[in-house]
């Protein structure tokens, strides 16, 4: 038998690869849906990163 | 693995598995109701979320659920094959190997309960670790296999959704989600007890200890009637917190009449009269709790619609 002919077998196992495939396609979508609404709603996209970020600090009102 | 080698194993290989299989080890059907009843959840919820996460929380709450259902395929094996209702699972048919339902099972769990914190707030995915761990390992692994009252113990998993939906949304629990977890904990034994009344089931043979079997029939009928009047106050109360509204609390008033009605009609018969009608009671007992149940949460989403379009005030 060559090593080339495509057996019922071959059908099965590309169905459960092409499943995977798509799963993997579909959870890369929803993670970048995700970071998108998540932009968008506002969510904090900046905090402590070992050093002190001006961008995060606390406003300090003129007097005090 | 060359190919020579791979066509030298094609008869070991026919019962390979489809990706079908891995669906099925995640138990869809069950997934539906998960699905409903966390939308409901999170729907009803105060304070609302962005569509897609909201999307994202239903999915990651079903693909929880799903691994729960993975892991009971994956423990179960052994009575799933000796029930003809479970004999064609996955595993017991020999399609999926036990192991490989272990991993799914466990690979899904961690990716569901992350994915859910990540998108929503850390308070509901742990409902959902605790939910997966209630089903996989206190239900399954323990007490299925130890008490009549199992029935009881595994509508509190199923109960669940409801409250990580409205988590998702709010990041605690208040009265409004403990009374949706009362709703379909106290519905789940009635509802599984008239069903187990007319399907002769094999729990039997499979040494898995349904009240039926091991308190009689008589007993069953005594204590559907006991869930039913307990059922009754719980999803009226619900009505009245503030999710409730005069959809919600009209529908929760006559299903629970109709449910306390068929219920009572169950009560009052012994097997004599139910061989003689083929179950008839028994039978309409389950079919309208299927109803009870989907309707009760349309109904919360009805009065939901009302306050949003500004006609319920809120």
């Amino acid at each position: 038998m060559p090593i080339t002919e495509t057996h019922e077998l071959h059908k099965r196992r590309f169905g459960r690869n092409l499943g995977v495939a798509l799963s993997l396609v579909a959870f890369a979508t929803i993670v970048f849906g995700l970071t998108i609404a998540k932009i968008r709603e506002g969510s904090t996209m900046e905090a402590f990163d070992h050093q002190p970020r001006v961008s995060i600090t606390p406003l300090v009102e003129d007097g005090q | 693995m060359t190919d020579a080698t791979t066509n030298t194993n094609v008869q070991a290989a026919e019962g390979e598995a489809r990706f079908g299989d891995y669906v099925a080890l995640l138990k869809p059907r069950v997934m539906s109701l998960v699905v409903f009843t966390a939308l409901v959840g999170l729907v009803v919820a105060p304070g609302g979320m962005s569509p897609m996460i909201g999307f994202t929380a239903i999915l990651f709450i079903a693909l929880g659920a799903g691994a729960s259902g993975a892991l009971n395929m994956w423990y179960d094996a052994d009575i799933d094959l000796i029930m003809k209702r479970t004999r064609g699972r996955p595993v017991p048919s020999g399609r999926v190997e036990a192991g490989e339902a272990l991993s799914v099972g466990v690979a899904l769990s961690a990716i569901s309960v992350a994915m859910l914190g990540l998108a929503t707030n850390w308070v509901a995915a742990g409902l959902l670790a605790f939910t997966i761990f209630f089903y996989a390992v206190i239900y399954t692994m323990w007490l299925k296999r130890a008490t009549p009252q199992n029935i009881v113990i595994g509508g509190a998993a199923g109960a669940f959704p409801p409250v990580i939906g409205w988590a998702a949304v709010t990041g605690d629990v208040s009265l409004e989600a403990v009374l949706m977890f009362g709703l379909i904990f106290m519905w789940t034994p009635p509802h599984f007890w008239a069903l187990a009344l007319f399907m002769k089931a094999d729990y039997h043979e499979a040494k898995v200890p349904m009240l039926t079997v091991t308190h009689g029939r008589p007993e069953t009928r005594r204590q559907i009637w006991i869930y039913s009047l307990l059922l009754a106050p719980v999803a009226i109360g619900l009505g009245l917190t503030s999710i409730g509204g005069p959809v919600y609390l009209s529908t929760a008033i006559v299903l629970n009449a109709i449910f306390l009605r068929h219920a009572f009609a169950v009560r009052g018969r012994d097997e004599a009269m139910a061989e003689a009608d083929g179950y008839a009671a028994e039978k309409r007992l389950f079919r309208f709790s299927l109803y009870y149940l989907f309707l009760h949460f349309g109904a919360l989403l009805g009065d939901a619609g009302l306050r949003m379009t500004g006609l319920l005030g809120g």
